[in-house]
Protein backbone atom coordinates (compact mmCIF):
# COMPACT_ATOMS: atom_id res chain seq x y z
CA UNK A 1 0.00 0.00 0.00
CA UNK A 2 1.32 3.38 -0.99
CA UNK A 3 1.52 5.72 1.96
CA UNK A 4 1.65 8.85 -0.14
CA UNK A 5 -1.22 9.90 -2.35
CA UNK A 6 -0.16 9.73 -5.96
CA UNK A 7 -1.52 11.08 -9.19
CA UNK A 8 -2.17 8.77 -12.14
CA UNK A 9 -1.07 10.35 -15.39
CA UNK A 10 -1.39 9.04 -18.94
CA UNK A 11 2.26 9.06 -20.01
CA UNK A 12 4.35 7.31 -22.60
CA UNK A 13 7.83 6.19 -21.54
CA UNK A 14 9.56 9.32 -22.80
CA UNK A 15 7.06 11.65 -21.15
CA UNK A 16 7.39 9.68 -17.90
CA UNK A 17 11.16 10.20 -18.00
CA UNK A 18 10.80 13.92 -18.72
CA UNK A 19 8.31 14.26 -15.86
CA UNK A 20 10.65 12.49 -13.44
CA UNK A 21 13.53 14.76 -14.45
CA UNK A 22 11.27 17.78 -13.97
CA UNK A 23 10.66 16.68 -10.38
CA UNK A 24 14.32 15.99 -9.57
CA UNK A 25 15.46 19.63 -9.47
CA UNK A 26 18.09 19.20 -12.18
CA UNK A 27 20.50 22.11 -12.74
CA UNK A 28 21.65 21.41 -16.29
CA UNK A 29 20.15 19.42 -19.16
CA UNK A 30 22.14 19.25 -22.39
CA UNK A 31 20.59 17.07 -25.05
CA UNK A 32 20.25 16.51 -28.76
CA UNK A 33 17.03 15.01 -30.09
CA UNK A 34 17.12 11.57 -31.70
CA UNK A 35 14.31 9.09 -32.38
CA UNK A 36 12.89 7.51 -30.25
CA UNK A 37 14.15 9.75 -27.43
CA UNK A 38 12.87 13.00 -28.99
CA UNK A 39 9.80 13.33 -26.79
CA UNK A 40 12.00 13.59 -23.69
CA UNK A 41 13.87 16.58 -25.13
CA UNK A 42 10.67 18.17 -26.47
CA UNK A 43 8.76 17.76 -23.21
CA UNK A 44 11.62 19.02 -21.12
CA UNK A 45 12.16 22.08 -23.34
CA UNK A 46 8.48 22.87 -22.79
CA UNK A 47 9.00 22.78 -19.03
CA UNK A 48 11.95 25.15 -19.45
CA UNK A 49 10.05 27.48 -21.80
CA UNK A 50 7.06 27.57 -19.45
CA UNK A 51 9.28 28.38 -16.48
CA UNK A 52 8.16 25.18 -14.74
CA UNK A 53 11.78 24.25 -13.93
CA UNK A 54 14.89 26.20 -12.98
CA UNK A 55 17.08 24.11 -15.26
CA UNK A 56 19.64 25.52 -17.70
CA UNK A 57 18.81 23.78 -20.99
CA UNK A 58 21.71 23.67 -23.42
CA UNK A 59 20.86 23.03 -27.08
CA UNK A 60 24.02 21.32 -28.24
CA UNK A 61 25.10 20.46 -31.77
CA UNK A 62 25.70 16.76 -31.20
CA UNK A 63 25.56 14.00 -28.63
CA UNK A 64 29.32 14.17 -28.17
CA UNK A 65 28.79 17.77 -27.09
CA UNK A 66 25.76 16.85 -24.99
CA UNK A 67 27.81 14.44 -22.90
CA UNK A 68 30.77 16.85 -22.73
CA UNK A 69 28.45 19.60 -21.51
CA UNK A 70 26.89 17.34 -18.88
CA UNK A 71 30.30 16.13 -17.71
CA UNK A 72 31.70 19.64 -17.28
CA UNK A 73 28.54 20.98 -15.63
CA UNK A 74 28.55 17.97 -13.32
CA UNK A 75 32.20 18.63 -12.46
CA UNK A 76 31.17 22.03 -11.04
CA UNK A 77 28.75 20.27 -8.69
CA UNK A 78 25.60 20.64 -10.81
CA UNK A 79 22.98 17.92 -11.09
CA UNK A 80 22.85 17.00 -14.78
CA UNK A 81 20.74 14.90 -17.10
CA UNK A 82 20.72 13.97 -20.76
CA UNK A 83 18.91 11.48 -22.98
CA UNK A 84 19.86 9.70 -26.15
CA UNK A 85 19.46 6.57 -28.28
CA UNK A 86 21.30 4.40 -30.77
CA UNK A 87 23.65 6.47 -32.97
CA UNK A 88 23.54 9.25 -30.39
CA UNK A 89 24.94 6.96 -27.71
CA UNK A 90 27.51 5.70 -30.19
CA UNK A 91 28.62 9.27 -30.89
CA UNK A 92 28.96 9.84 -27.14
CA UNK A 93 31.18 6.78 -26.78
CA UNK A 94 34.41 8.67 -26.09
CA UNK A 95 32.79 11.00 -23.57
CA UNK A 96 31.02 8.13 -21.75
CA UNK A 97 34.44 6.89 -20.65
CA UNK A 98 35.66 10.39 -19.81
CA UNK A 99 32.53 11.04 -17.73
CA UNK A 100 32.86 7.87 -15.67
CA UNK A 101 36.63 8.37 -15.36
CA UNK A 102 36.03 11.89 -14.03
CA UNK A 103 33.48 10.36 -11.64
CA UNK A 104 30.77 12.75 -12.81
CA UNK A 105 27.37 11.44 -11.66
CA UNK A 106 25.47 12.31 -14.84
CA UNK A 107 22.10 10.59 -15.26
CA UNK A 108 21.03 9.63 -18.76
CA UNK A 109 18.07 7.83 -20.22
CA UNK A 110 18.88 5.64 -23.19
CA UNK A 111 15.81 4.90 -25.27
CA UNK A 112 17.06 1.63 -26.65
CA UNK A 113 17.21 1.52 -30.43
CA UNK A 114 19.09 -0.57 -32.97
CA UNK A 115 22.44 0.60 -34.31
CA UNK A 116 22.94 1.30 -38.01
CA UNK A 117 23.59 0.01 -40.67
CA UNK A 118 21.11 -0.73 -42.20
CA UNK A 119 19.41 2.20 -40.56
CA UNK A 120 16.62 1.24 -38.17
CA UNK A 121 14.78 3.32 -35.60
CA UNK A 122 13.20 0.48 -33.61
CA UNK A 123 14.05 -1.30 -30.41
CA UNK A 124 16.92 -3.53 -29.55
CA UNK A 125 19.67 -3.28 -26.96
CA UNK A 126 22.69 -3.09 -29.25
CA UNK A 127 23.28 0.57 -28.35
CA UNK A 128 23.60 0.32 -24.58
CA UNK A 129 25.14 -3.17 -24.65
CA UNK A 130 27.99 -1.69 -26.69
CA UNK A 131 28.50 0.78 -23.82
CA UNK A 132 28.49 -1.77 -21.02
CA UNK A 133 32.24 -1.59 -20.30
CA UNK A 134 32.50 2.19 -20.01
CA UNK A 135 31.99 2.51 -16.27
CA UNK A 136 28.31 3.47 -16.28
CA UNK A 137 25.71 1.92 -14.03
CA UNK A 138 23.00 0.40 -16.24
CA UNK A 139 19.36 0.01 -15.20
CA UNK A 140 16.72 -1.34 -17.61
CA UNK A 141 13.00 -0.58 -17.25
CA UNK A 142 10.21 -3.03 -18.00
CA UNK A 143 7.50 -0.37 -18.38
CA UNK A 144 7.03 3.39 -18.26
CA UNK A 145 6.25 3.27 -14.54
CA UNK A 146 9.58 1.63 -13.88
CA UNK A 147 11.31 4.15 -16.16
CA UNK A 148 9.84 6.99 -14.08
CA UNK A 149 10.79 5.33 -10.79
CA UNK A 150 14.28 4.41 -12.01
CA UNK A 151 15.18 7.94 -13.12
CA UNK A 152 14.39 9.27 -9.64
CA UNK A 153 16.42 6.49 -8.04
CA UNK A 154 19.28 7.00 -10.51
CA UNK A 155 20.13 10.47 -9.18
CA UNK A 156 20.41 9.12 -5.64
CA UNK A 157 22.57 6.19 -6.76
CA UNK A 158 24.89 8.16 -9.07
CA UNK A 159 25.42 11.05 -6.65
CA UNK A 160 26.07 8.89 -3.59
CA UNK A 161 29.55 10.03 -2.41
CA UNK A 162 30.60 6.39 -2.12
CA UNK A 163 29.64 5.76 -5.76
CA UNK A 164 30.06 8.87 -7.94
CA UNK A 165 29.37 7.00 -11.16
CA UNK A 166 27.24 8.09 -14.12
CA UNK A 167 24.05 6.07 -14.48
CA UNK A 168 21.98 5.21 -17.52
CA UNK A 169 18.37 4.08 -17.47
CA UNK A 170 17.37 2.06 -20.53
CA UNK A 171 13.82 1.94 -21.82
CA UNK A 172 12.75 0.12 -24.95
CA UNK A 173 12.31 2.36 -27.98
CA UNK A 174 8.68 2.70 -29.17
CA UNK A 175 7.55 -0.30 -27.11
CA UNK A 176 7.79 1.97 -24.07
CA UNK A 177 8.87 5.37 -25.37
CA UNK A 178 5.81 5.93 -27.57
CA UNK A 179 3.20 3.80 -25.80
CA UNK A 180 0.72 5.44 -23.46
CA UNK A 181 0.48 3.91 -20.02
CA UNK A 182 -1.04 4.88 -16.68
CA UNK A 183 1.89 6.09 -14.64
CA UNK A 184 1.56 6.88 -10.94
CA UNK A 185 3.64 9.89 -10.03
CA UNK A 186 4.71 11.06 -6.60
CA UNK A 187 4.10 14.66 -5.52
CA UNK A 188 7.02 16.86 -6.63
CA UNK A 189 7.94 17.87 -3.08
CA UNK A 190 8.24 14.18 -2.13
CA UNK A 191 10.55 13.51 -5.09
CA UNK A 192 12.62 16.62 -4.32
CA UNK A 193 13.04 15.52 -0.74
CA UNK A 194 13.90 11.98 -1.82
CA UNK A 195 16.67 13.02 -4.23
CA UNK A 196 17.85 15.91 -2.00
CA UNK A 197 20.70 18.16 -3.03
CA UNK A 198 23.99 16.83 -4.36
CA UNK A 199 26.21 15.61 -1.58
CA UNK A 200 29.75 16.51 -2.68
CA UNK A 201 32.56 14.39 -1.20
CA UNK A 202 35.89 15.90 -0.12
CA UNK A 203 39.16 15.22 -1.95
CA UNK A 204 42.77 16.19 -1.36
CA UNK A 205 43.90 18.96 -3.66
CA UNK A 206 47.43 19.79 -4.88
CA UNK A 207 48.08 21.76 -1.69
CA UNK A 208 47.26 18.74 0.42
CA UNK A 209 44.01 20.34 1.64
CA UNK A 210 40.67 18.54 1.78
CA UNK A 211 38.29 20.44 -0.51
CA UNK A 212 34.90 19.68 -2.10
CA UNK A 213 35.21 17.53 -5.24
CA UNK A 214 34.01 20.18 -7.69
CA UNK A 215 35.50 22.81 -9.95
CA UNK A 216 35.40 26.05 -7.99
CA UNK A 217 37.73 29.08 -8.38
CA UNK A 218 37.85 29.41 -4.58
CA UNK A 219 39.29 25.92 -4.18
CA UNK A 220 41.07 25.04 -7.44
CA UNK A 221 41.29 21.38 -8.48
CA UNK A 222 42.57 19.40 -11.42
CA UNK A 223 40.21 16.58 -12.48
CA UNK A 224 41.14 13.86 -14.96
CA UNK A 225 44.62 15.00 -16.07
CA UNK A 226 47.41 13.00 -17.75
CA UNK A 227 47.74 9.72 -15.90
CA UNK A 228 50.34 7.25 -17.10
CA UNK A 229 51.55 3.76 -16.27
CA UNK A 230 52.24 4.84 -12.70
CA UNK A 231 48.67 5.74 -11.59
CA UNK A 232 46.08 5.06 -14.35
CA UNK A 233 45.68 1.46 -13.21
CA UNK A 234 44.94 2.59 -9.62
CA UNK A 235 42.26 5.00 -10.84
CA UNK A 236 40.56 2.25 -12.87
CA UNK A 237 40.59 0.01 -9.79
CA UNK A 238 38.77 2.78 -7.91
CA UNK A 239 36.03 2.76 -10.55
CA UNK A 240 35.67 -1.00 -10.18
CA UNK A 241 35.38 -0.55 -6.41
CA UNK A 242 32.64 2.06 -6.85
CA UNK A 243 30.74 -0.42 -9.05
CA UNK A 244 31.02 -3.09 -6.38
CA UNK A 245 29.76 -0.66 -3.74
CA UNK A 246 26.87 0.27 -6.04
CA UNK A 247 25.36 -3.22 -5.62
CA UNK A 248 24.45 -2.35 -2.03
CA UNK A 249 23.51 1.26 -2.67
CA UNK A 250 21.13 0.41 -5.54
CA UNK A 251 19.26 -1.95 -3.20
CA UNK A 252 19.14 0.62 -0.39
CA UNK A 253 17.84 3.38 -2.66
CA UNK A 254 15.30 0.98 -4.20
CA UNK A 255 14.02 -0.09 -0.77
CA UNK A 256 13.76 3.46 0.50
CA UNK A 257 11.86 4.47 -2.64
CA UNK A 258 9.62 1.41 -2.37
CA UNK A 259 8.67 2.39 1.16
CA UNK A 260 7.49 5.80 -0.02
CA UNK A 261 5.96 4.90 -3.37
CA UNK A 262 4.65 1.42 -2.63
CA UNK A 263 6.36 0.16 -5.78
CA UNK A 264 9.21 -2.33 -5.79
CA UNK A 265 11.09 -4.30 -8.43
CA UNK A 266 12.44 -7.42 -6.78
CA UNK A 267 15.37 -6.35 -4.62
CA UNK A 268 16.22 -3.50 -6.97
CA UNK A 269 18.85 -5.49 -8.82
CA UNK A 270 16.93 -8.54 -10.02
CA UNK A 271 13.23 -9.21 -10.11
CA UNK A 272 12.44 -12.93 -9.96
CA UNK A 273 8.94 -13.82 -11.12
CA UNK A 274 7.44 -17.12 -9.89
CA UNK A 275 10.98 -18.38 -9.82
CA UNK A 276 11.33 -19.99 -6.38
CA UNK A 277 9.91 -23.39 -7.27
CA UNK A 278 10.39 -23.03 -11.03
CA UNK A 279 12.13 -25.83 -12.90
CA UNK A 280 12.59 -23.95 -16.16
CA UNK A 281 13.35 -20.25 -16.43
CA UNK A 282 14.20 -17.45 -18.81
CA UNK A 283 16.40 -14.45 -18.12
CA UNK A 284 15.70 -11.15 -19.83
CA UNK A 285 15.78 -7.37 -19.50
CA UNK A 286 13.45 -4.57 -20.56
CA UNK A 287 9.88 -4.61 -21.79
CA UNK A 288 9.95 -8.25 -22.94
CA UNK A 289 9.84 -9.23 -19.26
CA UNK A 290 6.21 -8.10 -19.27
CA UNK A 291 5.30 -10.51 -22.06
CA UNK A 292 7.26 -13.29 -20.39
CA UNK A 293 5.33 -12.82 -17.13
CA UNK A 294 2.05 -13.37 -19.00
CA UNK A 295 3.35 -16.58 -20.52
CA UNK A 296 4.71 -17.77 -17.18
CA UNK A 297 1.21 -17.29 -15.71
CA UNK A 298 -0.34 -19.30 -18.56
CA UNK A 299 2.18 -22.10 -18.20
CA UNK A 300 1.65 -22.19 -14.44
CA UNK A 301 -2.10 -22.59 -15.02
CA UNK A 302 -1.23 -25.69 -17.04
CA UNK A 303 0.92 -27.06 -14.25
CA UNK A 304 4.25 -26.21 -15.83
CA UNK A 305 6.76 -24.89 -13.33
CA UNK A 306 8.01 -21.92 -15.30
CA UNK A 307 9.66 -18.78 -13.97
CA UNK A 308 11.45 -15.61 -15.01
CA UNK A 309 14.51 -13.76 -13.81
CA UNK A 310 14.27 -10.15 -14.88
CA UNK A 311 17.58 -8.38 -14.65
CA UNK A 312 16.89 -4.80 -13.67
CA UNK A 313 20.51 -3.83 -13.25
CA UNK A 314 23.14 -5.03 -15.73
CA UNK A 315 26.04 -2.92 -14.43
CA UNK A 316 27.06 -3.69 -11.76
CA UNK A 317 26.14 -7.28 -12.59
CA UNK A 318 24.30 -8.72 -9.56
CA UNK A 319 26.27 -11.94 -9.62
CA UNK A 320 25.23 -13.26 -6.21
CA UNK A 321 21.54 -12.74 -6.93
CA UNK A 322 21.83 -14.46 -10.30
CA UNK A 323 23.49 -17.46 -8.66
CA UNK A 324 20.94 -17.74 -5.87
CA UNK A 325 17.99 -17.27 -8.24
CA UNK A 326 19.09 -19.72 -10.91
CA UNK A 327 20.83 -22.49 -9.02
CA UNK A 328 18.98 -25.79 -9.13
CA UNK A 329 16.97 -24.97 -12.27
CA UNK A 330 16.64 -27.77 -14.80
CA UNK A 331 16.99 -25.57 -17.89
CA UNK A 332 17.52 -21.85 -18.45
CA UNK A 333 17.15 -19.66 -21.53
CA UNK A 334 18.89 -16.28 -21.68
CA UNK A 335 17.17 -13.83 -24.02
CA UNK A 336 19.38 -11.29 -25.73
CA UNK A 337 18.05 -8.35 -27.68
CA UNK A 338 21.53 -7.66 -29.04
CA UNK A 339 24.12 -9.56 -31.01
CA UNK A 340 27.76 -9.87 -30.02
CA UNK A 341 28.97 -10.75 -33.48
CA UNK A 342 31.32 -13.71 -33.38
CA UNK A 343 30.98 -13.92 -29.61
CA UNK A 344 29.18 -17.27 -29.37
CA UNK A 345 25.97 -15.74 -28.10
CA UNK A 346 24.64 -12.40 -26.93
CA UNK A 347 26.13 -10.23 -24.18
CA UNK A 348 23.59 -11.30 -21.53
CA UNK A 349 24.29 -14.94 -22.30
CA UNK A 350 28.02 -14.44 -21.78
CA UNK A 351 27.49 -12.83 -18.42
CA UNK A 352 24.86 -15.20 -17.02
CA UNK A 353 26.93 -18.13 -18.19
CA UNK A 354 30.13 -16.84 -16.61
CA UNK A 355 28.36 -16.23 -13.28
CA UNK A 356 26.88 -19.76 -13.24
CA UNK A 357 30.27 -21.32 -13.94
CA UNK A 358 30.91 -21.24 -10.19
CA UNK A 359 27.97 -23.58 -9.47
CA UNK A 360 28.87 -27.19 -8.77
CA UNK A 361 25.81 -28.42 -10.70
CA UNK A 362 25.63 -26.16 -13.70
CA UNK A 363 22.12 -25.92 -15.16
CA UNK A 364 21.76 -26.40 -18.93
CA UNK A 365 21.82 -22.93 -20.46
CA UNK A 366 20.71 -21.79 -23.90
CA UNK A 367 20.63 -18.42 -25.64
CA UNK A 368 17.90 -16.87 -27.77
CA UNK A 369 18.72 -13.77 -29.73
CA UNK A 370 15.44 -12.03 -30.49
CA UNK A 371 13.75 -8.82 -31.54
CA UNK A 372 16.63 -7.15 -33.37
CA UNK A 373 15.63 -3.90 -35.07
CA UNK A 374 12.23 -3.96 -33.39
CA UNK A 375 11.19 -7.42 -34.67
CA UNK A 376 8.01 -8.27 -32.80
CA UNK A 377 8.28 -10.70 -29.90
CA UNK A 378 4.75 -12.09 -29.54
CA UNK A 379 3.64 -14.34 -26.66
CA UNK A 380 3.72 -17.54 -28.78
CA UNK A 381 7.43 -16.99 -29.36
CA UNK A 382 8.11 -16.85 -25.62
CA UNK A 383 5.89 -19.91 -25.21
CA UNK A 384 8.00 -21.84 -27.72
CA UNK A 385 11.14 -21.01 -25.72
CA UNK A 386 9.58 -22.59 -22.62
CA UNK A 387 8.56 -25.63 -24.71
CA UNK A 388 12.19 -25.99 -25.78
CA UNK A 389 13.28 -25.66 -22.16
CA UNK A 390 10.88 -28.43 -21.13
CA UNK A 391 12.51 -30.76 -23.66
CA UNK A 392 16.00 -29.80 -22.46
CA UNK A 393 14.95 -30.35 -18.84
CA UNK A 394 13.56 -33.80 -19.73
CA UNK A 395 16.40 -35.05 -21.90
CA UNK A 396 19.35 -32.97 -20.72
CA UNK A 397 20.20 -32.55 -24.40
CA UNK A 398 20.89 -29.16 -26.00
CA UNK A 399 20.66 -29.09 -29.78
CA UNK A 400 21.59 -25.48 -30.47
CA UNK A 401 23.20 -23.48 -27.72
CA UNK A 402 22.63 -20.17 -29.49
CA UNK A 403 19.48 -19.65 -31.51
CA UNK A 404 17.94 -16.76 -33.38
CA UNK A 405 14.23 -16.66 -32.68
CA UNK A 406 11.71 -14.88 -34.90
CA UNK A 407 14.18 -14.97 -37.78
CA UNK A 408 13.30 -16.24 -41.27
CA UNK A 409 15.69 -18.89 -42.58
CA UNK B 1 58.96 10.03 -11.61
CA UNK B 2 57.83 10.68 -8.03
CA UNK B 3 59.64 7.98 -6.06
CA UNK B 4 57.04 6.93 -3.50
CA UNK B 5 53.88 5.62 -5.14
CA UNK B 6 50.57 5.29 -3.35
CA UNK B 7 48.00 2.50 -3.62
CA UNK B 8 44.50 2.85 -5.11
CA UNK B 9 42.87 3.16 -1.69
CA UNK B 10 45.02 6.16 -0.75
CA UNK B 11 44.71 8.45 -3.78
CA UNK B 12 41.86 10.87 -4.55
CA UNK B 13 39.27 9.84 -7.13
CA UNK B 14 39.10 10.96 -10.79
CA UNK B 15 42.83 11.62 -11.11
CA UNK B 16 42.62 14.70 -8.88
CA UNK B 17 46.19 15.93 -8.27
CA UNK B 18 47.12 15.78 -4.59
CA UNK B 19 50.58 17.26 -5.17
CA UNK B 20 51.63 20.25 -7.32
CA UNK B 21 52.83 19.29 -10.80
CA UNK B 22 56.39 20.31 -9.82
CA UNK B 23 56.45 17.32 -7.47
CA UNK B 24 55.88 15.01 -10.41
CA UNK B 25 59.31 14.32 -11.80
CA UNK B 26 59.35 13.71 -15.54
CA UNK B 27 63.12 13.59 -16.08
CA UNK B 28 63.20 9.83 -16.41
CA UNK B 29 61.25 10.05 -19.68
CA UNK B 30 64.43 11.24 -21.40
CA UNK B 31 66.79 9.10 -23.46
CA UNK B 32 69.45 11.82 -23.93
CA UNK B 33 70.82 14.41 -21.55
CA UNK B 34 72.56 17.73 -22.16
CA UNK B 35 76.15 18.05 -20.92
CA UNK B 36 77.32 21.63 -20.36
CA UNK B 37 80.81 22.94 -21.18
CA UNK B 38 81.59 25.90 -18.91
CA UNK B 39 84.64 26.93 -21.02
CA UNK B 40 82.68 27.34 -24.26
CA UNK B 41 79.58 28.91 -22.64
CA UNK B 42 79.19 32.73 -22.94
CA UNK B 43 76.10 32.84 -20.59
CA UNK B 44 73.85 34.23 -23.31
CA UNK B 45 70.90 32.42 -21.59
CA UNK B 46 69.34 31.29 -24.88
CA UNK B 47 69.18 27.74 -23.50
CA UNK B 48 67.24 29.02 -20.46
CA UNK B 49 64.81 30.90 -22.72
CA UNK B 50 64.25 28.05 -25.17
CA UNK B 51 63.93 25.17 -22.69
CA UNK B 52 60.26 24.06 -22.95
CA UNK B 53 60.37 22.51 -19.48
CA UNK B 54 61.98 25.39 -17.56
CA UNK B 55 64.70 22.93 -16.62
CA UNK B 56 67.69 25.27 -17.15
CA UNK B 57 68.46 28.00 -14.64
CA UNK B 58 71.35 30.44 -14.14
CA UNK B 59 73.01 30.77 -10.75
CA UNK B 60 74.53 34.30 -10.51
CA UNK B 61 76.55 33.40 -7.42
CA UNK B 62 78.53 30.65 -9.10
CA UNK B 63 78.04 31.94 -12.67
CA UNK B 64 76.83 28.41 -13.62
CA UNK B 65 74.03 27.18 -15.86
CA UNK B 66 72.12 24.61 -13.77
CA UNK B 67 70.40 21.76 -15.61
CA UNK B 68 67.56 20.16 -13.64
CA UNK B 69 67.58 16.52 -14.71
CA UNK B 70 64.39 15.87 -12.71
CA UNK B 71 62.50 17.69 -15.46
CA UNK B 72 64.77 17.72 -18.55
CA UNK B 73 63.17 15.45 -21.17
CA UNK B 74 66.28 15.43 -23.34
CA UNK B 75 64.70 17.16 -26.33
CA UNK B 76 67.99 18.82 -27.33
CA UNK B 77 66.55 22.25 -28.16
CA UNK B 78 69.16 23.86 -25.86
CA UNK B 79 72.03 22.17 -27.70
CA UNK B 80 70.51 23.09 -31.05
CA UNK B 81 70.10 26.76 -30.13
CA UNK B 82 73.44 27.21 -28.34
CA UNK B 83 75.51 29.65 -30.48
CA UNK B 84 78.86 28.43 -29.08
CA UNK B 85 78.20 24.64 -29.08
CA UNK B 86 78.61 24.61 -25.31
CA UNK B 87 75.89 21.93 -24.87
CA UNK B 88 76.33 18.38 -26.09
CA UNK B 89 73.52 15.81 -26.07
CA UNK B 90 74.70 12.40 -24.92
CA UNK B 91 72.90 9.12 -24.53
CA UNK B 92 71.99 8.57 -20.91
CA UNK B 93 74.31 6.09 -19.25
CA UNK B 94 77.04 6.78 -21.78
CA UNK B 95 77.97 10.26 -20.58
Amino acid sequence: MAKIEQKTMPLNGDAAVAYAVKQCDVDVVAAYPITPQTIIVEKFSEYVANGEVETAFVCVESEHSAMTCCLTASATGARTFTATASAGLALMHEMLGVTSGCRAPVVMSVVNRALSAPINIHCDHSDSMAARDLGWIQIYAENSQEAYDSIIQAFRIAENPEIMLPTMVGLDGFVLSHTLENVNVLPTEVVKKFVGTRNIPLVMNHKGEMVPFKLDPETPLTIGPLDLYDYYFEHKRQQEEAMRRAVKVIKQVHDEYAEQSGRSYGNGLVEPYRLDDAEIATVCIGSTAGTVKTIVDELRENGIKAGLLKLRVFRPLPAQDIISCLSGKKAIAVMDRACSFGGNGGPMFHEIRHVLYDLPNKPPLVNYIYGLGGRDTPPYMIDSIYRDLQKIAETGQIKDKVQFIGLRE
Amino acid sequence: MTPEKKGWKEIPLAGVCWVPSTEYKTGDWSANKPVWNTEKCVRCMLCHIYCPDGAIKYDPETNDMIFDYNFCKGCGICANECPTDAIEMVIKGKE
